[in-house]
């Protein structure tokens, strides 16, 4: 997800990255021409992307993707997902093998600066918490002090749980693993009495534990790790596509219309939803699409909180709480700009 | 013959007497056999009965958790995360299809298959040194059976589909890196060693600088400079197929450590072989390809066969360049899919990838005894 290896590369790449940027011009017209998106996902993120038995791509996304393609072609099949693990993301995306990127990767200011790149929203808030025992009465990450936590090498999660333990100025023992199944192994055979990573990481984790119920996440989250869609910088036309997409989903949310309803809801008197479902307006035609792009993606992908209940709900084997992710109207920070 | 085998049996010994009687059962059998090669001595039935121990010790555990406590069936995940379970082999199960084939379409694999086949057909005759006809063997194997498999699995001919290289995956992609690796990397490397030892100084300083540049860096960079650095240097959008530039770049990694281990058999073939060629008129062609190659290979056999296996199984690397390889295919499914989390999904995943693996590299091995002692002529 975040690697600290990938800085050195990525000052190597700025370079060919800048020079590949203004020769691309026209994606949403070459996507158009190709008749397929080209849509960078991560390898084997559970909940986010990953393959089901028949090799299938599934997830939260993978969902994205499919909205997007849907908004392009009106059919979400027309999708080609790349596999892209976290080291060669960003040369994909430059060097145009992907069109986007939709794989759990944090929004940065670096990012957005040196590697070129622009981030569409912030489809998914994430932030790296701990999970420990129940029986170790922990209440919260403060009362960690002189813990042993393990915890993946090489990635910002080390670096932020050494900021937090400093900041906080009480002490704690790493036990540093070089893959993420021997970080979530070693806690399960008690080899440390925390472990930390992204919270959405943390209860994947929790699924692959002996007694997942005798585990717990800390409500305490030390960092941000805001995830989105990302394309690249000089497109203005695409990344409204992208950006748009986004909103529509969270809007269709707001609005009350579901995969369910949504030609019941076209039908609506409301404007707000008109506008949306594309029956009052060229709203579509604007960013160079269909009219009924926004009917067409809830129809056949859902909204966004059908596509977070399918990867992340009840019923999914990775549970994560909407928290940060619910709407604005019910707490959360989701919130999309009208369609007027 | 008749009265000659009369004669002989007239004039045996033997003849009349009883029938020799068997050696005594302390020499020979079962028990003997025993008592000569594990309980001879204090000290070796100690060791003896310490090895049958730490025999136990190990399988007894490995046994109950791969078979006898293992689950052999469930939809999902759930049934492997009841305490006390062993190998959640539904995983491999359910997965199976993706493990060999990769995201390959389920209604072109016969086509996967039908190259399987064809490849058995020509390399399992080639193998067996009394089969005749190898010179029509070896034109199918070499040039008639690599432009059918690429159509088979590639398509876009025939009416066959296209089937794009990203979407291969599994087993198949082991299989396809390895083979066309090692197939490539031999001729390449004769040519290097071939190279180095030229007398034209140009061909030798070009042979040594790849050798020594190629042996200089891990494959892991070549496979990562290929995949990572080389498209910011093309035309954006010109993206050469990822399989293809790892097999280029697998098979040049593999030529250069061939051509060491070539060069080390030409090595050891004596000078004189080389001026008895020369003095009987013989081309430099003829004198490497009749006399002194011949030789010298055989020398090199266990060591071809060893950069062999181990480059099949450096084939897994092809991961970090987002290829998905029989091991990296089983670990993106462990690692991805929540359906199938359990604590023993990782151990089944990766116990069953071993097995294939070494599956073929021990029949690699197993063959290239075979072809040692077939090809031991003399020098014993």
């Amino acid at each position: 997800m975040k690697s600290i290896k990938i800085v050195g590369l990525a000052a190597l790449v700025a370079l060919g990255g800048a020079t590949g940027a203004l020769a691309q011009a026209k994606t949403l017209e070459a996507v158009k021409a190709r008749g397929t998106l080209l849509c960078g996902v991560g390898p084997a993120a559970p909940g986010f992307s990953n393959p089901d038995d028949k090799g299938n791509w599934v997830g939260f996304d993978v969902d994205y993707c499919r909205a997007l393609a849907v908004a392009i072609f009106n059919d979400p099949a027309k999708v080609t997902f790349k596999p892209l693990t976290s080291k060669e993301r960003f040369t994909a995306l430059q060097s145009g093998e992907v069109d986007l990127l939709s794989r759990t990767t944090t929004w940065t200011m670096s990012r957005d600066s040196s590697l070129g790149l622009t981030f569409a929203g912030t489809m998914f808030y994430d932030g790296q918490g701990f999970m420990v025992k129940k029986s170790l009465g922990v209440k919260a990450a403060k009362e960690l002090n002189g813990a042993s936590i393990c915890l993946q090498t090489g990635t910002t999660t080390e670096l932020n749980v050494s900021d937090f333990f400093r900041t906080n100025k009480i002490t704690y023992k790493p036990v540093l693993f070089e893959k993420s199944d021997e970080v979530t192994a070693a806690y399960d055979s008690g080899r440390c009495d925390a472990i930390t990573n992204d919270r959405s990481g943390l209860a994947s984790d929790q699924v692959k534990l002996k007694a997942p119920a005798d585990s717990v996440l800390l409500p305490d989250i030390i960092s941000k790790e805001p995830l989105g869609p990302v394309v690249r910088q000089g497109d203005s036309q695409f990344f409204t596509v992208t950006k748009w997409v986004y909103f529509a989903l969270l809007n269709a949310e707001e609005l009350g219309v579901t995969s369910a309803n949504a030609d019941e809801m076209a039908k609506s008197t409301n404007p707000e939803i008109k506008r949306l479902l594309g029956t009052e307006g060229d709203f579509g035609k604007g960013i160079g699409i269909a009219n009924d792009w926004a009917l067409q993606i809830v129809k056949k992908v859902g909204n966004y909180a059908e596509i977070y209940d399918r990867n992340f709900g009840a019923k999914s084997p990775v549970q994560i709480a909407r928290g940060a992710n619910e709407l604005w109207t019910k707490g959360g920070l989701q919130y999309a700009p009208p369609i007027r | 013959m008749d009265t000659q085998v009369a004669q002989g049996t007239i004039v045996t010994p033997n003849a009349g007497m009883n029938e020799p009687l068997p050696p005594p059962a302390s020499l020979v059998g079962p028990l003997a056999w025993l008592r000569q090669n594990l309980f001879s001595s204090i000290g070796n039935t100690v060791l003896t009965i310490l090895g049958l121990l730490l025999i136990y010790a190990i399988l007894k555990p490995f046994l109950d958790w791969a078979i006898f406590s293992a689950v052999w069936s469930g939809p999902d995940g759930s049934v492997c995360r009841v305490e006390g379970t062993g190998a959640c082999w539904p995983f491999v199960f359910a997965k199976f299809g993706q493990f060999m084939y990769g995201r390959f379409p389920d209604a072109e694999r016969w086509r996967v298959n039908l190259t399987y086949a064809l490849a058995l057909a020509g390399v399992v005759p080639l193998m067996i040194p009394s089969v005749p006809g190898k010179m029509w063997n070896a034109v199918y194997v070499f040039i008639i059976f690599p432009i059918m498999a690429y159509w088979l699995l590639t398509g876009g001919i025939f009416g066959l589909p296209i089937v794009e290289t990203q979407y291969w995956g599994g087993l198949l992609i082991t299989l396809v890196v390895a083979t066309v690796g090692i197939t490539m990397s031999f001729p390449i490397g004769i040519i290097l060693a071939l190279g180095r030892r030229s007398k034209m100084p140009l061909v030798k300083w070009c042979s040594i600088a790849f050798i020594e540049f190629v042996r200089g860096v891990p494959l892991i960079t070549i496979l990562f400079m290929s995949s990572v650095m080389l498209p910011l240097f093309l035309e954006h959008g010109t993206n050469p197929d990822k399989l293809l530039r790892a097999l280029i770049g697998v098979s040049l990694f593999a030529g250069a450590y061939m051509a060491e281990t070539v060069r080390g058999g030409l090595q050891a073939i004596p000078r004189g072989q080389v001026e008895a060629a020369e003095a009987l008129g013989l081309s430099y062609g003829k004198t490497m390809g009749l006399v002194v190659l011949p030789q010298a290979l055989k020398h090199v056999i266990p060591n071809i066969v060893s950069e062999f296996i181990g480059l099949f199984k450096d084939t897994s690397l092809v991961l970090i360049i987002g290829l998905f390889d029989l091991l990296g295919i089983v670990q993106q499914n462990m690692q991805g899919d929540a359906k199938w989390f359990a604590p023993s999904t990782p151990m089944t995943g990766y116990v069953f990838a071993g097995l294939i693996f070494w599956v073929f590299c021990f029949g690699m091995s197993r063959y290239s005894q075979f072809m040692e002692r077939k090809l031991n002529t003399s020098h014993r």
